[in-house]
């Protein structure tokens, strides 16, 4: 909008390197020969150079990244919130190339498409986190989804993935319909999509001026975003797909695009429409509490590992929006660290579902945990870390993304959402207790095969001790969220 | 203010003694001895370091001891803060002496992954010490709520048939409790603007708030101790644990509800303590007659000292809502005591069950003749649980009722009826188990207590004696403290009558 802010291009070198690299490597793997015996071999090599583009990226970003703040005539904005997350976004995705390699080399899947549809999709998420226009947003979201329902079904010989691809297709465009028909509304009730103008337009003369279509188009919006996070009652989606997903997709869907969405949604409701917050405060709630119920009730009768973290996820998504609910900066404050720490949760959890092999191939029942505490001593105990920090029991990391939530809730008054919370989480730890109890109470059965590969060893240990240790050290994620939260509502 | 930080010195060393354990490695047998070494002179060596804690513990002074300060989590204000006063004190005590009395109890009966249980037990210790530390509601919760973990393990792995079972009643109930006590924390938090404990004991709750958060932590801290009607997850649990589990849920667990009505209910909510002594006192009534009643019925030893339990934890409930000096050092005191003699009847239990694999009364009898010192050694901590004079029992339920008296002479006269009652089924257990003729073959051949158990049992019986014969020892610290505490309690009494009017 202002001048000089017209058309920075410093301020979007991290997107402009990662678009260039996902394109190159494309053409990279489009131009190799297509045999057979040469599959693996481009496969592994594009992964690898993927793997190099998050991480140039993420210096990038956090060099780059904070410049001037809004740049290409008011459509992008990267400021230190946009940061926090994109960081956490080229984190999960980088992991989600690493833990994939072992299973789709073992499935004969070993496409160089995954890794660049991963890069096009996280494109997509840094997109949206940055998007300070409702064009740029549907834009980046747009990018991130197509890229995810093709990766939902890469298996494409295999009639779940398909489904699960063509389900996650219909759905996902039914929640891009609901989206933009909520964007025109915006856009007719106030002639702008700018999220500035927006905000500048909702209050004249220091009050409130709000028409009732704003309000629909609002709603209209938040339902869109909420089938991104998967939220109630949105989320019919998620475990069919979860399920249906090859487990590295699963890996992949269950954290980056989670965190984006959410951080799109912080962006939308508490960027242009803060001040509406009164308006939109009770869908939040009602949003958040149901997700938190279902997840936690849902789950109990599953047996399907993927099943139950899909559930898992819903009821996450719902603890993460409490904090939104709030609706104050102590609340968003509380969503950014419960994002971070469900990352190393989840890319945990899910790199140990993908150790779950036995006789080359995957198995995903909660029984085939059996016995794992006597058999494979060191992935159990990083897997019922992983679970009693998902149930939020304390010291371990999980606790300390509800603490900062509630916290939040508590001082904007929802109490009763605050005790549907904590009450849901007692639901919810009877399921992830069931997981430990299957690996150290239950007889063992047949050893997974061995070895599971230093980069999951790696990767689990690594989140494990994050996780472990969260509460020796939380300077960095909280003074990063802190500082996230401070931009977001200064700029807001 | 001291130089060195010895609590978090003592809070953390059985947890380096569990991350040694952890590298262990070799030979299956080198590793469970090795790891069982490990653990015992770990635990000695934060046994013997809490010592001089106590050797160094001024009691002349109620205000808190040891100080350590340290930011934690910037922004919100919650900091790593510790420190004891005279009512943890012993509780920090309690806990380092019977973590090694445990591994030694378990030295033969564990011979199952012994490496994971040495671990679970140093860390369940470090988080118990630090519960009783703590000076910040977010650190005591955390320690709190993170004693679930290893205890879950512990019944869960290496508890009896039902395991599974007990395991999740222990720990759903528990966290039920707890996570309303978490949003409790937090709305005392955005009342008071800080999450430390000295503070918030000096900071003035409004009454019709107070009167919320003392139910939240009610809640929690009535599924602790356990009180009539929210025990029943302990018979379960008790059942099923291994004895060492069993020893430590009766002799350290249980007090944390306790401990956490002295440090937070009181203080904090004076008003509502108040307010809900009436309930208070009704549910100790009924925990001490109804459960010593159940108790009398039990077939089954372990459930048996279980409701026991639950009828001596009665006693404490009551005596700290009483609000006199007597009452609450009898609850303190009974606490301690029950500690140590609930503590010793698991291993007694332990003992034969270790041998016959039978925890039914009806598969006992005689033993006396074939176990003449374990008959003595039973004898004596089944009096001391009575009440006998000159063990610690008859202290704790004396003081307690002496508090009750100057409250309320009906509700000093029905907790009263508890030690009769619990006379009446400790004798009747005992005569069943020891005495009578030794007719059973499968006993004929059963062998007294070994070195080792004797070992376990001494210095048990030495404390027993020593807090029942001379009790000043323990008494002298806790004064200050529990005479500020009651001072507090009844300041802010008789401030609130001026408020409620104003209001």
């Amino acid at each position: 909008m202002q001048e000089e802010t017209a058309f920075n291009i410093v301020t979007v070198i991290p997107e402009i390197f990662l678009a260039l690299s996902a394109l190159a490597l494309l053409m990279l793997g489009v131009f190799q020969k297509d045999s057979v015996a040469e599959r693996p071999r481009t496969g592994g090599l594009i992964a690898q150079l993927a793997m190099a583009t998050c991480a140039l990226t993420l210096l990038l970003t956090a060099s780059y990244g904070r410049g001037p703040e809004v740049t290409m005539n008011g459509l992008f904005t990267a400021d230190v919130f946009a940061v926090f997350l994109k960081v956490l976004i080229l984190v999960a995705s980088g992991t989600a190339i690493l833990v994939s390699r072992s299973y789709l080399t073992l499935h004969n899947n070993n496409r160089f498409e995954f890794p660049v549809l991963v890069l096009f999709a996280t494109l997509g998420m840094m997109m949206m986190v940055s998007a300070n226009d409702l064009m740029s947003l549907y834009m980046g979201l747009e990018l991130q989804s197509l890229s995810l329902y093709v990766l939902a079904a890469i298996n494409r010989d295999n009639l779940r993935s398909t489904e699960a691809g063509l389900k996650y297709f219909v759905l996902g465009a039914l929640a891009s319909g609901l989206l933009l028909y909520g964007m025109s509304l915006v856009y007719g009730f106030t002639g702008t999509t700018n999220f500035d103008v927006l905000a500048a337009h909702l209050t004249v003369d220091g009050s409130l001026e709000v028409s009732s279509g704003l309000i629909v188009g609002l709603v209209f919006m938040f339902a869109g975003l909420a089938f991104k996070v998967s939220a109630v009652p949105f989320h019919m989606w998620t475990p069919d797909v979860y399920e249906g997903a090859p487990t590295p997709v699963t890996a992949f869907f269950a954290v980056a695009p989670k965190i984006a969405a959410i951080g799109l949604i912080l962006r939308v409701m508490v960027g242009p429409f803060g001040d509406l917050v009164s308006q939109w405060q009770q869908l939040v709630v009602f949003v958040a509490g149901a997700s938190m119920v279902l997840g936690a009730f849902a789950a109990i009768g599953q047996t399907n590992i993927k099943r139950l973290m899909a559930y898992s996820s819903i009821g996450h998504m719902g603890y993460a929006l409490v904090g939104l609910a709030a609706g104050t900066e102590q609340g968003v404050r509380g969503v950014l660290i419960y994002v971070a720490i469900y990352l190393f949760m989840n890319v945990g959890t899910f790199a140990a579902i993908l150790c779950m092999r036995r006789n080359e191939r995957m198995v995903e029942s909660i029984d085939d945990l059996a016995g794992l505490g006597k058999r494979q001593p060191a992935m159990a105990l990083a897997l019922a870390v992983f679970m009693f920090s998902l149930a939020g029991i304390p010291p371990l990391a999980g606790f300390f993304g509800k603490l900062y939530v509630f916290m939040a809730a508590i001082e904007a008054g929802l109490i009763i959402l605050a005790v549907i919370g904590v009450l849901a989480s007692v639901v919810g730890a009877f399921y992830y207790l069931r997981i430990v109890k299957v690996m150290y109470f239950d007889e063992a059965l047949d050893s997974f095969d061995r070895p599971i590969g230093p980069e999951m060893t790696a990767v689990m240990a690594v989140t494990g001790v994050v996780v472990m240790f969260f509460f020796l050290y939380p300077a960095p994620v909280l003074s990063g969220a802190e500082a996230a939260t401070a931009a977001l509502f200064g700029g807001g | 203010m001291q130089s060195l930080p010895i609590l978090s010195i003592v809070t953390f060393l059985p947890l380096a003694g569990a991350l040694i354990i952890l590298w262990i490695s070799g030979r299956p047998e080198d590793v469970a001895r090795n790891a069982r070494k490990t653990a015992l002179w770990t635990s000695l060596a934060t046994f013997l370091l809490s010592l001089f804690i106590w050797l160094d513990f001024d009691p002349g002074s109620a205000a808190f001891q040891f100080e350590e300060r340290v930011v934690w989590m910037s922004g919100v204000d919650i900091a790593y803060h510790m420190g004891i006063d005279g009512i943890s004190l012993f509780f920090v005590l309690l806990a380092t002496v019977l973590t090694p009395i445990c591994i030694l109890a378990s030295w033969e009966s564990i011979k199952d992954r012994v490496k994971e249980y040495m671990i679970a037990f140093l860390v369940l210790e470090t988080l118990m010490i630090g519960m009783f530390c703590a000076l910040d509601m977010v650190l005591f919760y955390v320690f709190f709520e993170g004693v679930l973990i290893p205890m879950f393990l512990i019944i869960g792995v290496w508890g009896g048939p039902r395991r599974v079972y007990a395991a999740f009643k222990f720990f759903l109930y528990t966290l039920l409790g707890s996570v309303l006590m978490l949003l409790a924390l937090l709305a005392m938090y955005f009342d008071a603007g800080t999450t430390d404990i000295p503070t918030l004991m000096a900071h003035d709750f409004p009454v019709s708030l107070q009167t919320w958060l003392w139910l939240a932590f009610f809640a929690s801290f009535a599924v602790k101790v356990p009180m009539w009607p929210v025990h029943t997850w302990l018979p379960d649990a008790h059942v099923e644990a291994p004895t060492a589990g069993s020893v430590i849920l009766a002799g350290v667990l249980l007090k944390f509800g306790g401990y956490g009505f002295l440090r937070f209910s009181l203080p904090m909510f004076p008003d509502a303590s108040l307010e809900f002594a009436p309930l208070m006192f009704g549910l100790s009534i009924v925990a001490v007659i109804y459960t010593s009643l159940v108790a009398l019925v039990q077939e089954d030893m372990k459930k048996l000292i279980a409701y026991s339990s639950i009828a001596h934890m009665g006693f404490v409930t009551a005596g700290a809502f009483s609000m006199t000096a007597h009452g609450i050092e009898g609850a303190v005191f009974q606490m301690l005591s029950h500690g140590i003699v609930s503590a010793a009847l698991f291993l007694i239990v332990g003992v034969v069950y270790d041998r016959i694999h039978s925890r039914d009364i009806d598969a006992y009898g005689g033993l006396v003749h074939r176990m003449p010192v374990y008959a003595v050694v039973f004898m004596l901590f089944m009096l001391a649980s009575v009440g006998l004079p000159g063990t610690s029992g008859f202290i704790g339920e004396f003081l307690v009722l002496m508090g009750l008296f100057e409250v309320h002479t009906g509700v000093a006269a029905l907790v009263a009826t508890g030690l009769v009652l619990g006379a009446v089924y400790m004798l009747y257990l005992y005569r069943r188990v020891v005495f009578g003729k030794l007719t059973k073959d499968h006993l004929k051949s059963i062998l007294d207590l070994s070195p080792r158990e004797m070992a376990v049992f001494a210095p048990l019986i030495l404390l027993v004696l020593w807090m029942g014969i001379y009790p000043s020892s323990f008494l002298e610290p806790m004064h200050a403290s529990v005479a500020q505490l009651v001072e507090q309690v009844q300041a802010a009494q008789a401030a609130s009558p001026a408020m409620m009017a104003t209001r």
